[in-house]
Parts: structure tokens; C-alpha cells; sequence
């Protein structure tokens, strides 16, 4: 018994030893591989993609912590981390208008534009990898495809499939109608109702009484043409509190 | 040297890019010259070499000066390289790098590899003079009147050039640098295989790992950002780096939190800390993982997590529960508040402001009415009035 407990120590501590080693040789590669490719990685956003579906398939999350190899050699985690920020920051200042939904589309324009001329090109596949870590802070960051894009969700507002179902119907015009989602969803009224009041509430629908027909419910985040208000970086840093 | 000419690196009408290649270094004859690290370009009709850092710094040579090449492998420390042997410069050639030189041959060292696929190309173009029988026009040049001497080609044909220029030189990096990458995940995989295997032995207290031993186990894995098997917490959540990292955390916002009431949400606090630092930022889980030892840690701040998913750090010595009475005084006063309206008043953010009051719901001080015209709050006169 105790012989065989004994030789079960040993090996786990020589795997313990092994692994310190193998890590050291792999930062020497990192970084051998940081000086040649270091800028493919900032200037290339399809690179980028490569290079995180690489790490997804063997089980490695190079965004995990800024304290990550990864992060440190290849400077991959800042890049991510404050985009991250810039996303936190377009969303709060068009919350108002928009109840904490935006299209990827308009995230990703206004990013640009806060960013400057002179920054690093940004894609919208950069942009979801951001959302996607944001999501443990809490503050209800989610993704809800709609018509082969996506919809970003930055309040913490509880939207079902339901809700996301009509979403995704309201994308096509940027608007939807009771009789609409009875057509194509084969819903009752009750059940359409309810989900209109619901995105009504929190402030991601608008209601239009005086359309001809019957009362439109229009998405903010959906209009894509007649934004007029501009927001500029410093409105945005304002806009945290 | 002296073969070379000065040239603005665009092709001219005719004139077709055949291959190109990074970080390549130029030599006269045996002697190195400052012209360390550009790409090469060879095209139906020249040698093309523009240094990487400054574009504007570009130089060509025909291909028909070209007597032979030969290949030079590549040794310790030393690049594979290319030897290229030249007629002399004729007397009508236009201005170069350098005026003269002792050596009829030039060397090219390919610091970043593809020399063999230079040299064959290279074989190739000097074989079929292809320069012979296409003639090339000049591309439109129209003077800068500020740019004195510099001249730039107009029309289609010069942009489409450059961009493929540029489509071409991408797609090399890339599939130079995917090799590579490829190479380094092999590696990566095997550490990920490793600490799985460790990760089992614990579990199945196959050895007594020390605590010791484990902090520096969860270290490795947050270094490679691999999960950790074991507890299945987020990666290496409670490590040495998350410790200093909730100390840290303590300091830099006690004063903002004091600035805001004693309460921030954890959106609020990473973009905070992250503009703070500007370099080396903290990933989401960083923050999430050090402020959950906050508490551990006894230190002056925690971690509160509310109904709605919502976290926010808090200071010690706040106490929502009070801050609750407060409010229901605000909404009192007011008759009825929404959310909006009690953040405005009271000066919070809107997320946290409807967190207050729907604690306040819950501790049965407030009552909500939730109409299409938004969620308003009134005291819960049940209560009071009995």
C-alpha cells in the first residue's frame, strides 16, 4: 500500500518538474515566434482568426488573463482587453437611445471611429471575441444573432428565445406588428403582446400609435439610416459615470 | 553596388511581379552596406529591393545586367543567400545608392527564409528574358512641386499593381507565419496533454501534492491559459498573480469608490483600472478572479453579485441595506421614482440606481407598477399604512 502511494508521488512530481521545464522552452518559442510575427497578429485581422481557432482546438484561451504568455509575448490581450473597454464605453453612451441593444454593424462603426485614424484595423469577428469575454463582469453582455448578423446585448435585461425570435423578425424592416408575429410565428396575440411590452419596457422597442394600419414596434438599434447624433470619444468617456 | 538605380518600386506598364520576399539583405560583393532588412521583388524585368522601414527608400537593377547567379546555403548563424553577378554599369545609367564599387557581384541573404523559392524564380525569369520581348512604357509621372525629385505613377494600372503587391506580400507573411504558428501549437497542445494528466493524479490523490506545488501548478496553467481541470474554476482562478492583484485593486479604488457613493459595478471598475494602466491590462477574468479573494484577503472592498447578475464592488464599510432607507425617502418625497429618474436625482449610474431600488422590492420597502410606460416605484404602503 504504502509503496505504491509512494511511487504515485513521485511520478506526479516529476510531471510537476516536466511541465516547469517544457514551459520554459515554450516561452523561448513564443518569443522567437513573437519577434518574427508580432506585427501579423496586429496588423492582420484574418490572422487573427487563425491564430484563436488554433488555440480553441487544442483547449488553450489566450485571452484568459493579461498574465498569459500569450497575452505578454504576443501582446494579443491588450489589443482585446481594451477594445474591450471602447465596446463598454459606445454601448453606455447609446444606451438611451438604443435600451442596450446595437447591431454589430454600429458597434463596429463607432469603435472605429473612436479609435482614430491611426489605430489598428479592428474586425467585427475581433469585436465578438471582446463581447465574449466581457460577458463574466456581470453586466449582461450577450450576443443575439439576427438576420446572419448579430445583435449586442449590453444591459442586463432578461431576453428569452422568445424575445429573440421576434428580434430577429423585426430585423428585416426595423420594425414589427402584432399581426406580423401571428403570420409568421403563429403566435397568439396574448403571447406577442406580452414580448412586445417586454422589449417596450426596457426601453429596446418603440411604439409607433399613429401607423396606418396598426401600431408599429420599432427597434433603435435596428436604424441604421437615420442615426443623426453623432457621439464622439469624449461624449463616450463622459457617459461613464 | 553601382548597378543599382534609385526607382520608385512601381511597376511599370508591362513590367509583372513574379515573386516576392521579406527581410532580405543586400552586400557589396563581400562587404555589408546599410541596406539590412527590405523585401525583394523580382519582376519580368528587374531586381527590385525597397527597405521595410523606409518605402521611400527603393532601388532596382535590370535583370539584363545579370551574368549569373549561384546559391549560397545556409550555415550557423549565417542566412542562405543568393550570389548575383553583374556586367557593368553602363555609362547612361540612372542614379543610385553608390557611385562605385570594387565588386562585380552583389549577395542577397535571405534572413527570413525563402531563398529557394527566390533562386528558382530568379533561374526561371534569367532563362526566358521575358524583358526582351515585352516592351514596357513608362507609367504617367506627374512632378510634386513639395516633393522635389519624387515621382508618382497615376491611373488604374499603378493601383492595381500595388495592390497586388500588397495581396501578394500578405499572403507570404501569412503562410510563412501560419507555419510557424502551426509549429508552435504542436508544442502547445503537448503542455495542454501534460497538465491534464497532473490534473488527473490530483483528483485522484495519486500523490500528495503539496499546496506549494499546486499554487504553482495553477500558475503554469494561467501562463498557457489552459482551464483548470481540477476545480473546474475558471483558469487559475486563486493564484499568487490574483492575490497581488486584489491588493493592488484595493488600493487604486478606494478613491473612486468614496467619489461614487462606495459602490461601482465591476464594468465600471475594468474600464477604470484599464485606462489607468494603458499597457499590460487585465483581462475580464482577472478582475472577476482577484476580486473574488477580496473578501479572503480581508481587505477594505467585496465583491457583492446581485439577483440580476449584475457585480459590483462595494467598500466595506458601505451598507446597501442603509443606503435602501435613504431611497425610499427620495421616492417618498417624490411620490413615485423610475430608475432613470432616481439616478438622475440621486447622481448613479441608471444599472445601479435599479439595483437599489429593486433591493429595496425585495426588502418589501417599495412596490414596482411596470406599465409599457417603463418600471416606476412607489412606497410599499401595504406596509405602512396597516
Amino acid at each position: 500500500q504504502a509503496k505504491y502511494k509512494e511511487r504515485g508521488t513521485v511520478l506526479a512530481e516529476d510531471q510537476l518538474a516536466q511541465m516547469s521545464k517544457q514551459l520554459d522552452t515554450f516561452r523561448t518559442n513564443l518569443e522567437e515566434f513573437a519577434s518574427k510575427h508580432k506585427q501579423e497578429i496586429r496588423k492582420n485581422p484574418e490572422f487573427r482568426v487563425q491564430f484563436q481557432d488554433m488555440c480553441a482546438t487544442i483547449g488553450v484561451d489566450p485571452l484568459a488573463s493579461g498574465k498569459g504568455f500569450w497575452s505578454e509575448m504576443l501582446g494579443v490581450g491588450d489589443f482585446y482587453y481594451e477594445l474591450g473597454v471602447q465596446i463598454i464605453e459606445v454601448c453606455l453612451a447609446l444606451k438611451h437611445r438604443n435600451g442596450g441593444l446595437i447591431t454589430l454593424e454600429e458597434l463596429h462603426q463607432q469603435v472605429l471611429k473612436g479609435r482614430g485614424k491611426f489605430a489598428q484595423d479592428v474586425s467585427q469577428d475581433d469585436l465578438l471575441r471582446a463581447i465574449k469575454k466581457l460577458k463574466v463582469l456581470g453586466s449582461g453582455f450577450g450576443l443575439i444573432p439576427v438576420g446572419g448578423t448579430f445583435l449586442v446585448q449590453s444591459v442586463p435585461a432578461e431576453l428569452n428565445m422568445d424575445h429573440t425570435v421576434v428580434l430577429q423578425l423585426a430585423e428585416k424592416k426595423g420594425f414589427v406588428t402584432v399581426s406580423e408575429i401571428r403570420a409568421s410565428l403563429r403566435w397568439e396575440t396574448e403571447r406577442a403582446r406580452q414580448v412586445l411590452e417586454h422589449l417596450l419596457k426596457e426601453g429596446m422597442a418603440w411604439l409607433d400609435t399613429q401607423a396606418p394600419d396598426e401600431p408599429q414596434f420599432w427597434l433603435p438599434a435596428l436604424f441604421t439610416e437615420l442615426h443623426s447624433q453623432e457621439i464622439t470619444p469624449e461624449e463616450a468617456k463622459e457617459a461613464i459615470p | 553596388m553601382d548597378r543599382f538605380s534609385w526607382t520608385t518600386g512601381l511597376l511599370e506598364l508591362g513590367e509583372t511581379l513574379v515573386v516576392q520576399q521579406r527581410g532580405v539583405r543586400l552586400s557589396d560583393g563581400e562587404e555589408k552596406v546599410k541596406f539590412d532588412s527590405g523585401v525583394l521583388l523580382l519582376s519580368t524585368h528587374r531586381l527590385i529591393w525597397r527597405d521595410q522601414k523606409n518605402h521611400e527608400c527603393c532601388m532596382a537593377v535590370p535583370l539584363s545586367q545579370i551574368v549569373f547567379i549561384e546559391e549560397q546555403a545556409a550555415g550557423i548563424g549565417k542566412s542562405a543567400k543568393i550570389v548575383v553577378h553583374l556586367h557593368p554599369a553602363s555609362s547612361n545609367k540612372e542614379p543610385g545608392p553608390f557611385q562605385s564599387s570594387k565588386y562585380s557581384y552583389i549577395k542577397l541573404s535571405f534572413k527570413e527564409h525563402g531563398q529557394i523559392e527566390f533562386y528558382r524564380r530568379l533561374s526561371e525569369e534569367i532563362t526566358q528574358r521575358r524583358w526582351e520581348s515585352i516592351p514596357t512604357g513608362q507609367a504617367m509621372q506627374v512632378k510634386r512641386g513639395s516633393q522635389a525629385g519624387r515621382i508618382r505613377a497615376v491611373g488604374i494600372v499603378g493601383i492595381e499593381r500595388k495592390l497586388e503587391e500588397k495581396r501578394k506580400e500578405t499572403d507570404k507573411n501569412i503562410s510563412e507565419a501560419f507555419e510557424d504558428l502551426s509549429k508552435l501549437m504542436e508544442k502547445a497542445k503537448e503542455m495542454v496533454e501534460l497538465s491534464k494528466s497532473i490534473a488527473n493524479k490530483i483528483k485522484e490523490k495519486q500523490g500528495d501534492i503539496t499546496e506549494d506545488e499546486t499554487i504553482r501548478f495553477k500558475s503554469y496553467l494561467l501562463s498557457m491559459g489552459i482551464a483548470n481541470p481540477v476545480t473546474r474554476e475558471t483558469y487559475g482562478s486563486g493564484t499568487q498573480y490574483h492575490m497581488q492583484l486584489a491588493k493592488q485593486l484595493a488600493g487604486i479604488l478606494q478613491t473612486p469608490l468614496e467619489e461614487r457613493g462606495g459602490i461601482m459595478s465591476l464594468t465600471e471598475v475594468y474600464c477604470l483600472v484599464n485606462r489607468a494602466r494603458g499597457l499590460e491590462l487585465l483581462s475580464p477574468e482577472d478582475l472577476v478572479n482577484a476580486c473574488k479573494m477580496l473578501e479572503s484577503l480581508k481587505l477594505p472592498l467585496r465583491l457583492r453579485i446581485f439577483d440580476s447578475g449584475v457585480m459590483v464592488i462595494e467598500l466595506q464599510s458601505h451598507n446597501e441595506e442603509e443606503m435602501v432607507a435613504a431611497a425610499l425617502e427620495t421616492v417618498s418625497e417624490k411620490g413615485s421614482l423610475t430608475a432613470d429618474e432616481f439616478a438622475k436625482l440621486v447622481g448613479m449610474s441608471v444599472l445601479l440606481a435599479k439595483e437599489r431600488l429593486l433591493l429595496a422590492e425585495k426588502m418589501g420597502h417599495l412596490c414596482r407598477d411596470d406599465s409599457v410606460e417603463g418600471l416606476r416605484f412607489y412606497p410599499n404602503l401595504f406596509l405602512t399604512q396597516s
